[in-house]
C-alpha cells in the first residue's frame, strides 16, 4: 500500500536541521502565543466570565491554546512549507533521485509536521504551568498527543497540498477549515451552547473537536470513556489522511 | 532520462540500468547513481557542505565517511572558499558545480548529467568540462545530454542524435563529423555569380542563410574556384565541419519548439 522504511528518517532529519538552523524565530510563537491569549482571553475577558461548567475561565481555554497551536504549526508545515520545498525548491525532486522513494518524502514530511506540533506543545507547557492553568503531572501527556494530534492536522494539510494548483489556493483550506475550527470546537465556549445540528457535525468533520476534547481531559486531569471515542476518531482520520495523502501525492509527483 | 534515473514510470518496452530492472529493483539502482538534474535543486536551507552531508544521508552513507567524501568533493570541485556560505551566495558555475559534487557523494557506478553547462559563462563551462574530463580519465561512466555540440564533441566517446524522440545517427563524435559533414567547410556569401559557379562546378551547397555551405573533402580548390569568381567581392572561408554542422544538417535549420 505505500512503501515506507527507515529511510523516512532521511527526511525527517533534514526539516530537523532546518529548523535548528532558524531555531530563534521558531521558538517565539509557542512562548508568545499563549501568553497573549491568556492575558486577552483568559484575564481580559475572562473576567466577565466567572467560570465554564465551574471551570474558571483560563483554566477551560487552557488545552484549547496547546490544540490550537498543534493544530496550525502541523497544518501549516504540511501545506505552505511543504509546498515550498516541493513547488519552489525542488526539494522533493532531489531527493527522489536518491534511493529514497515518494512515499518516504511524504511521510517524512507528515511526521516532521507532527514533531512540530509535539515541540510547539511541549515549549507552552512550562508557560500554562507558570500561569497555574495546567493540573500536572497529568499534562506531560499533552506532549505524546500532540505528536498524534500533529500527524492528523499533518496528514490532512499534505492531501490539500497535493491537490492545490498554487500556493495561494491554500488560502482555501486556511480560512474556512481552520479558521471556522479555531472558533468552532469547543475551544472558547463550550460545545453545546450551539445547536444541536451543528454540535453533531463539529463532532463529525471538525478534528479539532476530539483534539481539544481530550486535551481538556489531560489538563484537567479528568477523564471519561467519551475520551475513548475522541481517540478512536483520531486514531482512524489520521490512518485515513496519512495514507491518502500519500496517494494524492504519488499521482501529482509521478510523471 | 528520467526513466532511466527510475524516477517517471518506463512508457513501454524494457529498460535495465546497471543490469537490474527499472521496474523492480528503484531503490538498488538509485544507489548506484548519480544524478546532476538541469534544474538547480539544491537545498537553499543549508550551506554548501551541509548540502553534501544532508544529501550523503538520503544515501544511508554514515556521518564519518560522508564528512570526509564532502570535504574530497569541494576540494575537487574547488569549492572549499565557500564550504559554509548558503547556496543563494553561489554564483551559477558554483551551483553547478556543487551539485556535480553532490552527485558523486555515493561514488555512483554511472554519473548521469541533464545540460550540465547549461546558461554558464565560457569560464565556468570549461571548469566544469574539465572535471567531467577527469572523472571520464578515472574510469567513470557519463551519461550526458546537451545542446551544446561543442560540449558533445569535447567529452563524448559515443555519441547519439536525437530529434523529435528518434534516434538518427549513433557513432564517435569524429566519425559522425565525417560521415555527415566531410571533413571541411567552405563558406561563402549568396550571390547570384556565386551560385551559377557551384552549379557549373556541379558541387552540392546548402543554404544557411545569407551563407552557402559547402561540404567537401577538398576544400581548398573549392575555395580556389569561388575566390575567382568572387574577386574579392564576397568573403570566402574554409573552416573543419564540426557536430553543430552534422547536427543542423541531419535536424533541418527550421525552429524545433
Amino acid at each position: 500500500m505505500v512503501d515506507i522504511t527507515g529511510r523516512v528518517q532521511s527526511v525527517w532529519r533534514r526539516n530537523w536541521d532546518a529548523f535548528l538552523r532558524t531555531y530563534r524565530v521558531n521558538f517565539i510563537p509557542p512562548f508568545v502565543e499563549p501568553v497573549l491569549y491568556l492575558l486577552a482571553l483568559g484575564f481580559g475577558l475572562g473576567t466577565y466570565i466567572e467560570s465554564v461548567d465551574g471551570i474558571p475561565y483560563p483554566v477551560f481555554i487552557a488545552p484549547a491554546l496547546v490544540s490550537i497551536s498543534v493544530m496550525y504549526s502541523s497544518f501549516f508545515e504540511c501545506t505552505y512549507s511543504s509546498f515550498v520545498r516541493m513547488y519552489y525548491q525542488k526539494t522533493f525532486d532531489a531527493i527522489i533521485a536518491t534511493p529514497v522513494s515518494i512515499d518516504e518524502v511524504i511521510a517524512g514530511e507528515m511526521l516532521w509536521g507532527a514533531t512540530r506540533g509535539m515541540i510547539y506543545a511541549a515549549l507552552m507547557l512550562p508557560v500554562l504551568l507558570l500561569f497555574g492553568v495546567v493540573a500536572m503531572p497529568s499534562s506531560l501527556l499533552l506532549i505524546p498527543f500532540a505528536y498524534l494530534a500533529g500527524l492528523l492536522f499533518a496528514g490532512i494539510a499534505m492531501c490539500f497540498t497535493a491537490i492545490t494548483p498554487s500556493i495561494d489556493a491554500l488560502n482555501y483550506p486556511s480560512f474556512l477549515f481552520i479558521t471556522p475550527m479555531f472558533l468552532f470546537s469547543g475551544t472558547f465556549f463550550p460545545l453545546d451552547l450551539l445547536p444541536q445540528p451543528i454540535q453533531y457535525f463539529a463532532l463529525a468533520a471538525l478534528p479539532l473537536t476530539h483534539v481539544v476534547a481530550i486535551n481538556r481531559a489531560i489538563t484537567l486531569s479528568a477523564f471519561s470513556p467519551t475520551n475513548l471515542l475522541n481517540l478512536a476518531w483520531i486514531a482512524v482520520a489520521t490512518i485515513f489522511f496519512f495514507v491518502l495523502a500519500i496517494r494524492l501525492m504519488r499521482r501529482r509527483l509521478i510523471v | 532520462m528520467k526513466m532511466i534515473q527510475c524516477v517517471s514510470p518506463k512508457t513501454g518496452g524494457t529498460l535495465e540500468v546497471l543490469g537490474m530492472d527499472v521496474e523492480t529493483h528503484q531503490r538498488e539502482i538509485k544507489s548506484h547513481l548519480g544524478v546532476v538534474p538541469q534544474e538547480t535543486n539544491l537545498d537553499p536551507d543549508f550551506s554548501t557542505y551541509r548540502n553534501l552531508l544532508v544529501y550523503a544521508r538520503y544515501f544511508g552513507i554514515p556521518q564519518r565517511e560522508a564528512e570526509k567524501r564532502a570535504e574530497e568533493l569541494l576540494a575537487f570541485m574547488q569549492l572549499e572558499e565557500k564550504r559554509d556560505v548558503l547556496i543563494d551566495k553561489l554564483s551559477g558555475g558554483m551551483k553547478r558545480r556543487l551539485i556535480i559534487a553532490r552527485a558523486l557523494i555515493n561514488t555512483p557506478e554511472l554519473l548521469i548529467l541533464d545540460e550540465p553547462t547549461i546558461g554558464l559563462d565560457p569560464q565556468a563551462r570549461h571548469l566544469i568540462w574539465e572535471k567531467l574530463r577527469s572523472l571520464q580519465a578515472e574510469g567513470n561512466t557519463l551519461v550526458l545530454t546537451t545542446h551544446y555540440l561543442e560540449e558533445a564533441e569535447r567529452l563524448c566517446d559515443r555519441l547519439v542524435i536525437m530529434d523529435h524522440g528518434k534516434i538518427l545517427v549513433e557513432g564517435t563524435p569524429a566519425d559522425l563529423i565525417r560521415e555527415h559533414a566531410g571533413s571541411d567547410i567552405v563558406e561563402v556569401e549568396r550571390t547570384p555569380k556565386v551560385i551559377a559557379r557551384l552549379d557549373e562546378l556541379g558541387v552540392n551547397y546548402d543554404l544557411a542563410g545569407d551563407v552557402l555551405q559547402i561540404f567537401t573533402d577538398r576544400p581548398h580548390d573549392v575555395a580556389r574556384e569561388l575566390l575567382e569568381v568572387c574577386r574579392h567581392e564576397a568573403a570566402v572561408t574554409v573552416r573543419p565541419a564540426t557536430l553543430e554542422d552534422v547536427f543542423l544538417r541531419l535536424t533541418g535549420r527550421s525552429l524545433r519548439e
